[in-house]
């Protein structure tokens, strides 16, 4: 999610109107990794959940055609308002008893960012799960985990399936979906369910505002014609720096 | 008011981030006791109880069991918070904890206002106060957002502790950052380039003009992974850690993982056709232009001179 915020009236969120919206990026490693390896063992079955408003079935239609089977839509127009906890209780509430072999999911949302959903959805299912994931391979039931650490060092794991994943930028290359494929995911299966179908949890925090952080000041914003901008640019680093000296 | 803070310890070492979270505890004005898996011959300096459990025995990553120790000394303490740093071992233990106590996490915590704590929302352009309804709160914090108090010489008290709980993950070890090539921490005067560089061919005129100012190039990590720069170019949190005169971000949002890398430059100009980019918070000259046409003109000045 990009463009430009607008706090709403009450200032505890910010309007929805007027913004672009795409998959959050960190699912878009956990699809890709999710379609290879449903790709490498033979009659995997492969569901892309969503918990959104109607919207969201555009990116579901997205991770449809990357090449998943069916989509499990939990419709809900206040979804990004809901804890973490409520979210990971939803998608537990729906996976128990599936017997799913290996669930994926971002390392963070872009928007909520709390990098809690995945592990929590583990916990609640008691199956073990791996955070910020940068390697991944599956063999007979074992998966061998790369998990990455600050300054670039990475933890190197093990576990049996079942289990949780969370994915980390770069973990691979998001494929692009292709028309063939865009077109075939139109009639693959999108079932939809209203949240209170699966919702059993209360939040256990609110958000009281919402609120664009302080700029620190001192920094001086340029605007204008860009031949003349770099002509200040240079002045001022002139002035302010050694560099050009 | 009460706290557990959660000390990390790695590659044989306990990590420098617990001064962070003393500091936070002394600004919402608890009493603390420290956690940590660790070696009684490397203890935080902390003026305080600290619960330790034996990393030789335990192991550096573990956490169904670090999660099992850390609730023995949750249980026996009854905190109102538990204060963990929002970084690799932060946010994959505190979940685990928040859920077993039914408890809210709130999560890369920057700021207290009042009774709610102030996080980041949507990619940082935001910022969010929130409220915890639950009785004990967990909370992650941003790196570098409570700056760690000066600790005389401390001696903590230690308590041992223990479990014969065994975990489901199985650790084999670490993997060195990727070594070699350029190193960025010397460079004077670093361009870098990020997504909004837009296509691969864009990196020559990054290198350009950072030619034409007689520095380096550098590129954030989408740059990276997306190979249209080696990972030793990349600035940030999970790359190198850089200290130039002069940093010249182009088309970089300014996520925290980014500015964690470059903050210490100098003098830093940001290039964005975004005016509310958070690079701008950052940054002494922010230039709203798209750096495809500002680029190379700037470029060819500099040259001129
Ligand atoms: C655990 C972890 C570790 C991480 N480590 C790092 C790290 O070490 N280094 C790092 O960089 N990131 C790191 N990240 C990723 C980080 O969170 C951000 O996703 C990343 O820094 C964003 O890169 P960006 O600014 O290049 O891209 P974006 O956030 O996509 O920003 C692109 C910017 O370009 C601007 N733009 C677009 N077009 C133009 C144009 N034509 N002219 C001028 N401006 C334009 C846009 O307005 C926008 O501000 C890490 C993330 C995690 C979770
Ligand atoms: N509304 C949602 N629907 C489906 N999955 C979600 C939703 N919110 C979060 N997740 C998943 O949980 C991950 C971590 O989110 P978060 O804990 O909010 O940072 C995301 O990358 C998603 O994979």
């Amino acid at each position: 999610m990009e463009s430009k915020f607008k706090i709403n009236a009450a200032g505890t969120w910010h309007e929805t109107a007027d913004l672009a919206w795409r998959m959050n990026e960190y699912d878009e490693y956990a699809v890709e990794q999710a379609v290879q390896l449903k790709e490498q063992v033979a009659g995997a079955d492969l569901t892309v959940l969503c918990i959104g408003p109607e919207r969201v079935k555009e990116t579901m239609k997205k991770a449809l055609a990357m090449g998943c089977d069916r989509g499990f839509h939990v419709a809900d127009d206040a979804a990004q308002t809901k804890d973490p906890l409520q979210i990971a209780a939803i998608i537990a509430e729906y996976a128990k008893g599936q017997n799913f072999t290996m669930i994926f999911t971002g390392m963070q949302s872009q928007d909520r960012g709390s990098a809690q959903v995945g592990v929590l959805v583990a916990e609640m299912l008691a199956l073990p799960s791996i955070t910020t994931l940068v390697g991944f391979s599956y063999t007979d039931g074992t998966i061998t985990a790369k998990r990455e650490l600050e300054g670039g060092v990475k933890g190197l794991l093990t576990v049996k399936a079942p289990a949780l994943c969370t994915c980390q930028l770069g973990l691979n290359t998001p494929r692009y979906p292709t028309l063939p494929n865009i077109m075939k995911a139109k009639k693959k299966e999108l079932l939809s369910v209203p949240i209170q179908d699966l919702l059993k949890e209360n939040a256990r925090q609110e958000t009281a505002r919402m609120f664009f952080p302080e700029k620190k000041g001192g920094g001086l914003v340029l605007e204008g014609d860009v031949a003349d901008l770099a002509d200040r640019l240079i002045r001022i680093l002139k002035e302010k720096t050694t560099v050009l000296a | 008011m009460k706290t557990i803070l959660v000390a990390e310890y790695r590659n044989g070492k306990t990590l420098a981030g617990h001064g962070e979270l003393s500091a936070f505890a002394a600004l919402v004005g608890a009493e603390s006791a420290m956690f940590l898996v660790g070696n009684k011959n490397d203890l935080p300096a902390y003026e305080g109880t600290i619960y330790l459990a034996d990393v030789d025995h335990f192991g550096e990553f573990n956490p169904d069991v670090h999660k099992q120790l850390l609730l023995e000394v949750i249980a026996g303490e009854q905190p109102d918070l538990v204060v963990f740093s929002h970084s690799s071992y932060g946010w994959d233990l505190a979940p685990r904890i928040a859920l077993a106590l039914q408890a809210a996490q709130v999560s890369e915590v920057v700021a207290v206002q009042g009774d709610s704590l102030v996080i980041p929302f949507c990619n940082g352009k935001l910022r969010r106060a929130v409220r915890s309804l639950s009785g004990t709160t967990v909370v992650t914090l941003q790196a570098g957002a409570f700056t760690a108090l000066e600790t005389p010489a401390a001696s903590p008290t230690v308590v041992e502790i223990t479990t014969d709980v065994s975990g489901k993950i199985t650790f084999n070890g670490y993997e060195a950052a990727e070594q070699g090539g350029v190193d960025l921490s010397k460079s004077q005067i670093i361009v870098s380039a990020g997504r909004g560089i837009g296509k691969p061919e864009a990196m020559a005129m990054i290198a350009d003009l950072a030619g034409a100012l007689g520095g380096d190039f550098g590129a954030s990590r989408p740059v990276v992974d997306a190979g249209w720069a080696e990972h030793n170019r990349q600035v940030g949190t999970t790359g190198q850690t850089v200290a130039p005169k002069l940093y010249v971000a182009c088309g970089i949002s300014g996520a925290i993982q980014h500015l964690a890398g470059m903050k210490k430059a100098e003098f830093v100009v940001a290039v964005n056709t975004d005016k509310d980019a958070p690079i701008g918070e950052l940054a002494d000259v922010l230039v709203v232009a798209d750096l495809k046409q500002f680029v190379p003109i700037l470029t060819e000045k500099l040259r001129a001179l």
